[in-house]
């Protein structure tokens, strides 16, 4: 649906890998736009009107994201670069604070490269452990297993609420509810599921919750990090310099803003801001609840197809996102994605960053198709069609 | 060479990797090696004797091309010297890289004489020849 809204689409290309990043909506292109073209200066210095507009545009941006996600104060929601800076702040600016040597961080390891190494880099200069939690038969995290992951070591579950190569959705509130019983922090990666599914930080419970505008129709180098008021309170900037400090004379006498600012050093990504305020307006305007019921039953349409091709073996059956990640029997899936590249169709191959998963599913690399709400049925008729034929593939693959 | 028969070339290799997975021992000299764009990951083992290539093996994972190039390549360096075998390197990079090379060294590699035409598949291709050369070099460091 609202396929015309997309400038990308005009092209000939079946463009199946917004799990990597999604296409932007000419509303989104639009906005950044405007800004360098009518309104561009810079922010915090609301001295003259069109600083005071840009002023106006960033922080209207931060209520925005606040309704999107319902945290419950606008000071709770940091820009950052995208997700992955906002894993590292959490994991630097916060935990090196309090982790301790005997301490343990427990994640999966289907969990994306960038809520992992934060925390091996934690865990190599401090002593503290990184431990799986055990998943089940499906690579699933069930309420279950996390409980019997946790050991009164436990400091932090830090977790995608939905995997980048399996697609499976966490229970995330259960989980946060049971960690919070246990005096454990709940660190989610949004990245996944802040696109495709309505998030409710409050209803779910995360301490902490990250993500990346790119992959919900913004522009790239973008990102938020959300935390309740008190730990963010806490979280140490990484970064200092302007902006973010209130006065200093010496080494000694160096005052911070308050929240947000505290943590937004130097000229923010402004534009990139913008942007994603116009990315929030456009997938408020489609509706959260109808992207997800869309994708599901798109995802639906696609795995029933593939499941009538002998050669195809699919990784995530049971998974209930956009994601399908599956294997040509007998053919190397980059091969398979660059057959498919012949015919203009963009799908992803490789082990899309989640390197432990191996160890886990017993397959190194596999094909990923990831869905949005901008696919159609024409488009998995097409991907499956060029499936279809093995033989076609393997004279093709060259 | 005829396209047919580059394909027909490049797929029986594919198919029928020459040494790959074979066992070896104490007297290979290994080497990783690695697309950072993709995923191709291959492990080499060279046997020099008197300077020469006596035997080379692979293993690992990776597309058709890079297998294919691989196997190759093995079957091409097998009972060169090593200076015959940086000559025969150098050339298959020059072709790969559009550059002037001579056709008369590269044997069934000329498969991949058309592969510069795929921008996306060109690291495929070179892949077992970085890390031919990584072994060569380190050889040659310590005759």
């Amino acid at each position: 649906m609202n396929r015309e809204d997309f400038p990308m689409l005009q092209k000939d290309i079946i463009y199946l890998d917004n799990g990597a990043t999604t296409l932007k909506p000419q509303s989104v292109i639009d906005a950044i736009t405007d800004y360098y073209t009518n309104y561009s200066a810079n922010a915090h210095r609301g001295d003259y009107d069109i600083s005071f507009h840009v002023d106006e545009m960033y922080e209207n941006t931060r209520e925005k994201v606040r309704k999107f996600i319902n945290a419950k104060e606008k000071e709770e929601i940091i820009f950052t670069s995208g997700d992955t800076e906002s894993l590292n702040m959490i994991a630097r600016g916060f935990f090196e604070n309090i982790i301790e040597k005997d301490d343990e961080i427990l994640i999966t390891q289907s969990e994306h490269a960038s809520n992992v190494l934060p925390w091996f880099r934690l865990s190599k200069k401090y002593g503290c452990k990184v431990k799986y939690i055990p998943l089940d038969d499906s690579h699933y995290v069930t309420l279950e297993n996390v409980k019997k992951g946790i050991t009164p070591n436990t400091r932090v579950i830090a977790l995608a609420q939905i995997t980048n190569v399996i697609g499976d959705i966490r229970p995330i509130k259960e989980i946060c509810t049971y960690a919070h019983e246990h005096n454990i922090f709940v660190v989610v990666d949004g990245a996944q599921s802040v696109a495709h599914k309505k998030t409710d930080v409050q209803d779910l419970g995360a301490d902490f919750l990250t993500f990346s505008a790119h992959k919900m129709c913004g522009p790239t180098g973008v990102g938020v990090l959300y935390g309740r008021k008190e730990f963010l309170e806490q979280l140490e900037p990484i970064n200092l310099g302007g902006g973010m400090n209130e006065s200093f004379d010496s080494v000694d006498e160096v005052y911070l803003k308050e929240l947000p600012t505290r943590l937004e050093a130097g000229t923010p990504n402004i534009a990139g801001v913008i942007g994603l305020g116009a990315a929030i307006d456009y997938l408020n305007k489609i509706g959260m609840d109808k992207i997800r019921e869309y994708e599901q039953n798109l995802r639906k349409y696609l795995v029933d197809k593939l499941l009538t091709i002998p050669h195809i073996d699919i990784i995530n059956l049971e998974s209930d996102s956009g994601i399908v990640a599956f294997n040509v029997e007998g053919i190397f899936s980059q091969d398979v994605a660059y057959y498919l590249n012949k015919y203009n169709v963009c799908i992803r191959a490789g082990n899309h960053c989640a390197k432990i998963l191996k160890k886990e599913v017993g397959v190194t690399n596999t094909c990923r198709v990831s869905l949005y709400f901008y696919n159609n049925e024409e488009e998995v008729d097409a991907l499956v069609e060029l499936l279809k034929d093995k033989e076609k593939i393997w004279k093709e693959m060259l | 060479m005829d396209e047919n028969i580059r394909r027909e070339l490049i797929m029986e290799h594919y198919q029928n990797p020459r040494n790959k997975g074979k066992e070896i021992d104490e007297t290979y000299q290994k080497v990783n090696t690695n697309n950072a764009s993709c995923i191709d990951n291959l492990d080499i083992y060279v046997k020099v004797e008197d300077k020469k290539i006596k035997d080379i093996a692979f293993d690992g994972e990776a597309c058709a091309i890079s297998t294919a190039s691989c196997s190759m390549m093995i079957t091409n360096l097998i009972g060169k010297t090593i200076q015959e075998a940086y000559e025969y390197i150098e050339n298959f990079e020059r072709m790969v890289e559009e550059k002037p090379y001579d056709e008369n060294i590269l044997e069934s590699a000329l498969a991949f004489n058309e592969i510069y035409k795929q921008n996306n598949r060109k690291n495929c291709a070179l892949l077992p020849y970085k890390g031919i050369r990584q072994i060569l070099d380190q050889l040659k460091e310590d005759i």
